[in-house]
């Protein structure tokens, strides 16, 4: 073997070692989603539409939050075969919060703590076979939490 | 980076042939810097917070969540597993927007 193919052939490969599950990891981040400053478009990029109404979306949010920076949520869907549960916050910079994909057994519940910028609805989102649900509480809040 | 920045428990409730679950309460230390924030020079403070956190069971994903800044600094996670076994190993990992990862596993108890 050459030494000019054997070091192209090693570099490749580290290369690949490298770069392909960076590349795995950043497709599965919805960079669009994320970034954009408008509720709709991130619903857009999500492929949320024709989202219904539903109680069976059990939100947990204090109705006064002391402090924006840490804003306890926990989301629980009754909602039969629920695939992920998606949480926004219409006023803040950057509306989406998170997006939960729940599978093998995973119960359709999560607790988790978000920034609150100011005053908001927190919307939810639940996917369930190909149907959209959402439900939404409004949390007044004292101290902004994004400075 | 350090094993010692995530807290994880795994705690099975009840059985599951009576509607159990098992409780896992993930704690993360990570700034989840927005981006947005100046620092005592009016700098802005560069954007770095967790973007993906997996979660296994056996091996076997069962939660997959992307992040945002928006997740209060120092991420607090709760989910619930229906199927776990004592001595079931769950795992989770997480990724941050600079290459940054971290994995710790937990034995159901």
């Amino acid at each position: 073997m050459q030494r000019r193919y054997f070091i192209k052939l090693i570099s490749g490969a580290f290369a690949l070692a490298f770069i392909a599950p960076m590349n795995a990891f950043a497709a599965i981040w919805n960079k669009a989603a994320f970034e954009t400053t408008k509720l709709s478009d991130a619903e857009k990029n999500l492929e949320i539409n024709d989202e219904k109404p539903s109680e069976e979306i059990l939100i947990t949010l204090p109705d006064k939050a002391e402090n924006g920076a840490i804003v306890q949520i926990e989301v629980k869907s009754n909602i039969p075969n629920t695939e992920t549960i998606s949480i926004l916050v219409e006023k803040n910079p950057t509306p989406l919060i998170a997006h939960f994909k729940f599978s093998n057994g995973a119960e359709p519940f999560v607790v988790t703590r978000i920034k609150m910028a100011e005053t908001s609805d927190v919307k939810v989102v639940v996917k369930a076979g190909n149907q959209y649900f959402t439900n939404a509480k409004s949390v007044v809040v004292l101290e902004n939490g994004c400075g | 980076m350090a094993s010692d920045n995530m807290k994880m428990r795994a705690q099975l409730k009840g059985d599951a042939a009576s509607g159990g679950y098992t409780e896992v309460k993930v704690l993360m230390s990570h700034p989840m810097e927005t981006g947005r924030k100046k620092d005592d020079f009016d700098r802005l403070i560069p954007a770095h917070f967790v973007q993906l956190v997996t979660a296994t069971l056996n091996g076997k994903t069962v939660l997959e969540a992307q992040w945002g800044t928006g997740i209060s600094k120092n991420p607090y996670l709760t989910f619930r597993l229906t199927g776990a076994k004592i001595g079931d190993t769950v795992a989770v990992t997480w990724h941050d927007n600079l290459g940054e990862t971290a994995t710790q596993n937990i034995i159901v108890t």
